[in-house]
């Protein structure tokens, strides 16, 4: 009788989870309703949490006798993960987000993993199940070791891509002793063989060849693909997590990690077509190698101004388009941005954000970075839907961006960029470019807009020469008063 | 009657292929400006995971299977608490300005009818 209780509160409370969980996503799909919908989503996820301790009534008979153990075990292991992470969530700083991204979607696949690695240790599943649960647990544990090697190149623990001569071939080697593993298994258990090391053994050469894979296959992916690679192991801890629903035989895990597999897929994609890259180069090329590529000739000459200058040409213009990248972010200048853009809208001046679907080093990233900063997000405008006004625009004022703004990706054929859809911030009639120096962008491509007739270049860290704007413009106010 | 679930062969498949397609249209139309904190809420939502880690925990028998689950408990807490407290941060800070949106027609496709 208790058990079929437990059944019944577990059952509806998993499928409320569900539903909450889907309802959410699908509410944070607009600016409007966002926040109600994680919200919404977090209800979900807590009813499904708490009901699962009602699980207490059903355990099996061998680990009745572990049961107290267990539920400490899991309340405490509980109380500290939720702990850390909400603390870290907390405080970690909105620049550093798409790492903390990547870790926590490592931890998922962990966890995926993990239970896939107790269920084989256990021999809890047959058949269909045993071939999912081994499936689940590699994905798990790529996803786990690929995100853990995203984290730390976004954080800039690893800064180099590491590139070896036959990488290739060594992943697929590795990739092929996993799966050769995974094959004895299943032949073992369904064969009745007899194993030549102990079961438990080859469990940890199959998980270990997979997290060996993971870390493998994501090293040579530079830098500023990272978000294409998270965004892949978010969809692929979904999976691992949908195929330990099945062996688990609890449909709201299916449905939740399916739902966040497809959804992954279709940001990758996304992303993806706005580098105009396919996915597959993403992981396999070594992209980013200049050495390769050679540069046409470039005409013209850089042409620096003050900053104060820039700042009161802006401040008689009608119209300015602001394209913000990684480099505003990293100055930390996103606050001082915003003040100089109400100092320019009180002289009556259109301004506008215009935003590259891989600025920054997560898609979405300077959306949220000048959110943080006070700007409405209905000043910021993505590329499709500004780049016809450029040409219409008297200054086109670029901070801290570089390959999204570039024009060889329109014009040179032989430019690794060509192709990608890029912000004509070049057809506006003046372009100011703050940049801290004469580097090249994180493509590693000069830019020939620097260059062009219309552009002047202003020197600086993009904090120090908003300041300088901000003072030139107040001066001016003063002056005619 | 019982409340027990059984879910095999093709049930589980059906299963699959509606939860796929139903992720791919409820993300099919969202704008590029809430990309970062979709991510990170699928992130969120993948984090489910941590009930099938609290319910292998309680069924573990032997001390390799209780250390693993306990690692898996810990691991999926991380990943939910994680996932919700970061895309929550995010959000709370998308602003309107006020002003009528009709200049702005991405942001506000969601109301439109």
């Amino acid at each position: 009788m208790l058990i079929f209780i437990s059944h019944l509160i577990t059952g509806a409370a998993d499928l409320a989870a569900a539903f909450l969980l889907m309802f959410g996503l699908k509410r944070m799909s607009s600016p409007e309703s966002a926040r109600s919908g994680i919200r919404v989503a977090g209800v979900g996820m807590l009813v499904a949490v708490l009901a699962c301790f009602l699980n207490v009534v059903g355990v099996s008979a061998a680990a009745r006798p572990h049961l107290i153990v267990n539920i400490v075990l899991a309340a405490t292991m509980l109380m500290i993960g939720v702990g850390l992470a909400w603390w870290k969530g907390k405080t970690v700083k909105l620049t550093a987000m798409p790492q903390m991204v990547a870790l926590y979607n490592g931890m998922g696949g962990g966890a995926a993993g993990a239970i896939a690695a107790v269920t084989l240790i256990g021999r809890k599943a047959e058949g269909p199940a045993l071939i999912l649960a081994l499936i689940g647990g590699l994905i798990g544990a790529v996803s786990l070791s690929g995100s853990l090697i995203a984290w730390a190149k976004l954080d800039e623990v690893l800064k180099q891509p590491l590139r070896f001569k036959g990488q290739r071939y060594f992943n697929a080697l590795v990739f092929l002793a996993t799966l050769a593993v995974a094959g004895y298994l299943v032949f073992i258990w369904q064969g009745g063989a007899a194993p030549l090391l102990p079961i438990f053994a080859l469990i940890a050469i199959f998980f270990g060849c997979g997290l060996l894979f993971g870390v493998f296959i994501t090293l040579p992916i530079g830098g500023a693909d990272m978000p294409v690679v998270i965004s892949i192991y978010n969809a692929l801890t979904g999976l691992a997590v949908a195929l330990d629903g099945f062996v688990l035989q609890n449909p709201a895990l299916m449905i939740a990690g399916m739902v966040v597999g497809a959804a992954g897929m279709f940001l990758t994609l996304i992303m993806a077509q706005a580098m105009n890259r396919s996915v597959s180069n993403i992981l396999f090329s070594d992209f980013g190698d200049a050495t390769k590529h050679k540069q046409g000739a470039i005409k013209g000459s850089l042409k620096p101004v003050e900053a104060s200058d820039a700042g009161i040409f802006m401040r008689y213009a009608k119209s300015v388009i602001i394209v913000p990248g990684y480099g505003l972010a990293v100055a930390q200048a996103q606050q001082k941005l915003y003040e100089f853009v109400k100092l320019l809208q009180a002289a009556g001046v259109e301004v506008r954000f215009a935003i590259h679907p891989v600025a920054g080093r997560m898609p979405g990233q300077m959306d949220v970075l000048l959110a943080e900063a006070g700007v409405p997000y209905d000043l910021i405008f993505q590329l499709a839907d500004i780049n016809p006004d450029f040409a219409t625009t008297d200054v086109a004022l670029v901070i801290g961006a570089n390959d999204v703004v570039n024009p060889a990706a329109r014009d040179d054929k032989s430019s690794p960029i060509y192709g990608m859809p890029i912000l004509n911030a070049d057809k506006a009639k003046k372009v100011y470019v703050v940049k801290r120096g004469q580097g090249k962008g994180y493509a590693g491509i000069v830019n020939a807009l620097f260059y062009a007739e219309n552009c002047n270049m202003v020197y600086g860290d993009a904090q120090a020469v908003l300041v300088q704007m901000i003072e030139a413009v107040r001066g001016l106010g003063a002056a005619v008063a | 009657m019982h409340f027990s679930i059984a879910i095999t062969g093709f049930v589980a498949l059906y299963i699959f292929m509606l939860a796929a397609f139903g992720g791919w249209v409820i993300i099919g139309n969202v704008p590029a400006i809430l990309h970062t904190p979709l991510m990170s809420g699928s992130n969120f939502v993948h984090g489910i995971v941590v009930i099938g880690a609290i319910y292998t925990l309680l069924n573990a028998s032997t001390v390799p299977e209780q250390l693993i689950a306990c690692s898996a408990v810990l691991l999926g807490a991380g990943n939910v608490a994680g996932g919700y407290a970061v895309t929550d941060r995010m959000l709370a800070m998308f602003k309107s300005s006020g002003k009528q949106s009709a200049k702005h027609p991405r942001a506000v496709h969601a109301k439109k009818s």
